[in-house]
């Protein structure tokens, strides 16, 4: 059965293939081909939605990818669940579900329209000033009952369960837009063979050419040529056609983003299809054939459903086969209208009349409206137009006063002219030029490698739009390195022209009225609105805009821009161009975040990094924690320990016995050659030369501020060759650092730098038992305390495999550190691990590792440095060379600030009851009985408990810190404030006899 | 995203490769621990910051790895060249007015 407003003949689409949808748990039928509005059109609903702020019953103003109005949800699952999707552009499929939005509790009953009565408290720029006074309410009252009443539609509940797909790609000419402009050029490009790739946002290609039924090509339809002109493209292996694919960006150096919409239109699109795929194409020359899209009239309740832009209805009816009404008035300020007109009349539409705000046009169309015997009104204009949920009278009168005259109509077609689309040359940076003559922006100087054509261009007819296209696109291409083509110009044998028209409010909706004559339907802007936002002082149209939020709904304001301008200019007493346009940004339409994200996300949003033993830990039960991009082993719980328990036995097992931990996240440089010595005398404070191969050293790194940088434990292997450690946040940042000196400042230094973090696994066996867990599985390497001291590093064998072993602890114990290639990083642990077993050692992680180099008074740069702390500040001038005359930082140091008196230094606190646990980064102050704000002296840095003290330990930053030992200090704290006591910064083995035992 | 020219690679290649180090000629003192405040201040702290013509520091770090200079419009964000490390700042631009 075929749908009210269907009119058999006319459009399309084959009336077999039918495909039933409901809207908002209503059952409707439509056509394979139709958009949901052409469906619902076909079935005579009109009424979709309620607007933004009033809430008025609105309906379908277009037939395209401006629609401000006719936003719907369109539900498949719990999970997919789209809001504000353009009815106009969502393909129609078997079993569509879409509901309307922003309505409470039905369509046509809303309570939310009082805001409609009560608008004089919504005027413009409402939220600036109804909701300021008092203070206190804006986020207890008004806040949260603005934001449940605003927004349209309702998100989803879970995850979305689609997946998106990414492209890049590269071409010598990118067409944005598949009109007759758009084919025209891709023809020509593509003839000369170069790489070409046409993109339009329609389903079907041929832009306007779908309802221009005048237009005819190569003996053909308008439109039959552009489907046979695209098949012929699609068949060339330098050509890619892209339907259904939006450019909604231009970018830097000729860079698009597009959006292929992949799926939406499916009935049931299957795991293995993107719903989206992101295009991001780097073409050499790109023709910008985006057309023009057309005007409303501005005049009082021009947004009742069933008021509409004339080429919609002149779509729906020429592509759709769909009537948007019975009887229809037409009401225009142009020639195209009356195309609308004569194309509904001839497919048996009564048109009431058409009213014309020109007062003498001339020409074929309008004449051969009247041989059809169309009533036509000139000099007049619709002042108001009747009726709630459906328009249903139109109401006339003289455009300068006089008698009104109502007629009745079920629908308005409404052309004020045509906006061409610059979004897309704004982009590129483009500069637009306004036209005196056809009062329009059009592209005015180039930024980039583009061109525009067509309507978009300001060009007005078919013929010359083809020739003006067909050109472009021959000479974009032959610029990219193509040949000449052989192919032939298409040969427009009939086309329509349509230029001129008017800007801004009509009768009846000009200065003094208070009419709601809606000039941005999405955002509910008036003409009224616009004015009034010149009145109370916004004299530039980038505040007219915000203020009013003219334009910046998700249409960014395709049919309201240049009414909004001419109104404010009118205004303003001033000429358009003086007043400006605002500016075009990236996207064009909605762009969903999930095509931008693409495969990004979940466990591929980040890289992950895991160490060589990251297996051994997870199978011992570890719980690990983020580090970077790392996953550290944080702690080995054993059965019915917490983390406390498993951190206390791991601490005192290490001191009592030994233990194993995975350094291997560390970062690891190498510095070889000549000059090695010479470039690390530079980059860090301590000395170098005199080292000898085959000891260690603590070093550190100064920024040229003569703040630490980063430090860690340096091997010398050879007088050319070093191994350097670093922090394993720091090591990227240490490279470059480094690499920039190398390249920049050093380059006469004969140095290679190396990054080995990858290649070498680390593995720390710390305790009194270490050397008697490591030494059975060792070749080659002298473990005896004069054969390797404390800070030495030796080259060798493990478990048959080689090994730079250093003896260097951080945890205060005897210690080592063994370096194994990363692929034998798991074998040589689990070797390890089964001597450890001997002796009674545990596993340890990160926590127990901070524990005890905290109970050491080792230093953690990042925790208990912040980048204003300097080596004397952290107790660490012994490692600055003092007789050097040069190092990164040097001159820093002595910069009168970093030699003040009070500068924050590093100490060690105790807590007056040992059982108490300071927060890290708890704030310290000297006098807890001074009135707020108190003047802060320090914070804490570290702050653990430590089994092997039984006490809690801290570490803090206290201005004069180390002329305070013994000192009273407080941490107030909101359950009340604690006492601490300052002391040193070693709290086990002060004098470091256990580096030996 | 831009395409930047690497010097060293001799090739445009996209933005994502490189990273930006600041402003280029501001070489470091060799005898930098003698220096006064005020050239240290200079040296360390002062910027130019202009509206138009910078130069300006890149490296190619998912590339060469290769420190190198540019010139670029701070305005439009176009490179205007690109140069090796350690050579001098062009006296005249391409393009530039005579
Ligand atoms: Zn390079």
């Amino acid at each position: 059965m075929s749908a009210a407003f269907r009119i058999s003949g006319a459009g399309r689409l084959s009336q077999a293939k039918t495909a039933s949808f409901s809207f908002d748990d209503k059952s409707y039928s439509g056509i394979e081909g139709d958009t949901l509005a052409s469906a619902l059109l076909a079935n005579g609903v009109h009424l979709v939605g309620r607007s933004f702020k009033y809430h008025r019953p609105r309906g379908f103003l277009s037939a395209g990818a401006e629609e401000p109005n006719a936003l719907v949800q369109v539900v498949r699952d719990d999970a997919r669940k789209t809001p504000n999707v353009r009815a106009t552009v969502q393909e129609l499929y078997d079993g569509l579900t879409a509901n309307s939005q922003n309505r409470w509790p039905s369509l046509a009953f809303d309570v939310g329209a009082v805001n409609d009565i009560a608008s004089p408290l919504f005027s413009a720029g409402f939220y600036y000033k109804t909701f300021m006074w008092p203070k206190w309410a804006w986020k207890d009252l008004y806040e949260p009952k603005i934001r449940a009443a605003a927004g349209l539609g309702v998100s989803p509940e879970k995850p979305d369960p689609d997946h998106y797909a990414s492209r890049y790609t590269h071409c010598e000419v990118l067409v944005l837009g598949g009109g007759a402009a758009g084919i025209a050029a891709a023809l020509a490009a593509a003839e000369t063979g170069v790489r070409v790739i046409l993109a339009d946002e329609q389903a079907e290609f041929g832009g306007s050419l779908r309802f221009e039924s005048g237009a005819k090509i190569d003996g053909q339809d308008g439109y039959a040529w552009a489907q046979g002109a695209i098949a012929r493209l699609k068949a060339m292996d330098n050509v890619r056609v892209l339907s259904r694919t939006t450019a909604f960006g231009y970018y830097a150096q000729n860079f698009v983003g597009l959006v292929e919409r992949v799926s939406d239109h499916l009935r049931s699109p299957g795991r293995e299809l993107a719903r989206e795929r992101l295009w991001q194409i780097r073409a050499n020359r790109v023709v910008i054939a985006t057309g023009a899209i057309e005007r409303h009239m501005v005049f009082a309740n021009n947004d009742r459903p069933g008021v509409m832009l004339a080429s919609a209805a002149r779509t729906y009816l020429n592509h759709y086969g769909v009537a948007v009404g019975r009887n229809v008035g037409v009401y225009t300020a142009n020639d195209s209208a009356y195309a609308a007109a004569i194309d509904l009349k001839k497919a048996g539409v009564n048109v009431a009349a058409i009213v014309d705000l020109r007062d003498n046009p001339s020409g074929p169309v309008i004449d051969e409206a009247r041989a059809l015997g169309i009533e036509i009104n000139f000099g007049r204009a619709v002042v108001s137009a009747g009726g709630k949920l459906r328009v249903s009278s139109m109401t006339v009168q003289p455009k300068n006063g006089g008698g009104e005259r109502t007629i009745p109509v079920d629908a308005i077609l409404m052309s004020a002219g045509w906006t061409p689309s610059v979004h897309l040359f704004s982009q590129s940076r483009g500069k637009v030029a306004f036209n005196d003559e056809t009062r329009r922006f059009v592209p005015g100087t180039y930024a980039q490698d583009c061109v525009s054509v067509g309507a978009c261009n300001g060009t007005d007819g078919l013929d010359a739009t083809i020739d003006e296209a067909y050109a472009a696109g021959a000479k974009a291409a032959k610029e990219a390195g193509g040949k000449v083509g052989k192919g032939a110009k298409p040969k427009v044998d009939a086309g329509e022209s349509w230029s001129r028209g008017m800007l801004g409010a009509g009768p009846g909706a000009g200065p003094g009225t208070t009419v709601k004559a809606f000039v941005d339907f999405q955002n509910d802007v008036t003409a009224k609105d616009i004015r009034q936002a010149v009145h109370e002082g916004m004299h530039s149209i980038e505040h007219v805009k915000r203020f009013t939020t003219n334009g910046m709904a998700t249409d960014q304001g395709k049919t309201s821009n240049m009414h909004g301008l001419a109104i404010a200019a009118e205004e303003l007493g001033k000429p358009i161009p003086q007043v400006g346009l605002t500016t075009f940004r990236a996207p064009y339409t909605p762009v969903t975040f999930g095509s931008i994200v693409g495969h990004a996300r979940g466990a591929l949003f980040d890289p992950t990094r895991r160490t060589a033993t990251h297996g051994w830990a997870a199978s011992q039960g570890a719980v690990f924690e983020d580090v970077g991009h790392w996953k550290r082993a944080w702690y080995f719980p054993k059965a019915g320990e917490d983390m406390h328990k498993a951190v206390d036995r791991e601490c005192v097992t290490v001191r009592k016995v030994g233990g194993l931990f995975d350094a291997s996240t560390l970062g690891k440089i190498e510095v070889v050659g000549p000059d090695a010595a010479k470039f690390m005398e530079l980059l860090y404070t301590n000395p170098w030369e005199k080292l000898e191969a085959g000891r260690c050293r603590y070093g550190i790194m100064l920024r040229e501020d003569g703040f630490i940088y980063d430090d860690g434990v340096v091997g010398r292997l050879a007088p050319d060759r070093f191994h350097v450690t670093t922090t394993t946040g720091g090591a990227p940042r240490v490279m470059n650092h480094m690499e920039d000196y190398l390249q920049t400042e050093f380059p006469h230094l004969n140095v290679w730098l190396t990054s080995i973090t990858e290649q070498w696994a680390v593995i720390a066996v710390q305790g009194p038992k270490s050397r008697d867990i490591i030494a059975p599985l060792v070749e080659g390497i002298d473990m005896s305390d004069e054969g390797m001291p404390h800070m030495s590093v030796r080259e060798g064998r493990i478990c048959g495999v080689p090994t730079r072993l250093f003896r260097m602890s951080f945890t205060g114990e005897r210690g080592f550190e063994v370096n194994v290639p990363a692929d034998y990083g798991e074998a040589v642990w689990e070797a390890l691990w089964a001597e450890g077993q001997k002796h009674g050692a545990t596993a340890y992680g990160t926590e127990a590792m901070h524990v005890l180099r905290a109970e050491k008074g080792y230093i953690i740069v990042g925790q208990d440095t912040d980048g204003t702390v300097t080596p004397n500040d952290a107790g660490l001038d012994w490692a600055v060379g003092k007789k050097k005359t040069d190092f990164v930082g040097i001159r820093g140091l002595t910069r009168s600030d970093l030699v003040a008196k009070g500068r924050k230094q590093l100490v060690g606190l105790k807590t007056k009851d040992p059982k108490v646990v300071l927060e890290e980064g708890a704030q310290i102050v000297a006098d807890p009985k001074q009135p707020i704000p108190m003047k802060m002296i320090g914070h804490v840095t570290s702050s653990y408990w430590s089994e092997n003290c039984g006490r809690s330990i801290a570490l803090a930053l206290v201005a004069g810190g180390r002329n305070r030992m013994g000192e009273t200090l407080y941490v107030p704290m909101p359950n009340g404030t604690i006492e601490v006591e300052v002391i040193g910064m070693v709290f086990v083995d002060e004098k470091g006899e256990r580096l030996n035992g | 995203m831009l395409l930047i020219r690497c010097p060293y690679c001799e090739e445009e290649r996209p933005e994502l490769e490189f990273r930006n180090a600041g402003e280029a000629h501001i070489a470091r003192s060799t005898n930098i621990a003698g220096e006064s405040d005020d050239d240290f201040e200079k040296f360390f702290f002062i910027r130019a910051n202009p509206k138009g013509v910078i130069y300006e520091r890149w490296r190619h770090i998912h590339g060469c790895a290769r420190f190198f200079n540019a010139v670029r419009d701070t305005v439009t964000d176009k490179f205007i060249m690109t140069y090796k490390a350690g050579e001098p700042k062009p006296a005249k631009l391409p393009g530039a007015a005579k």
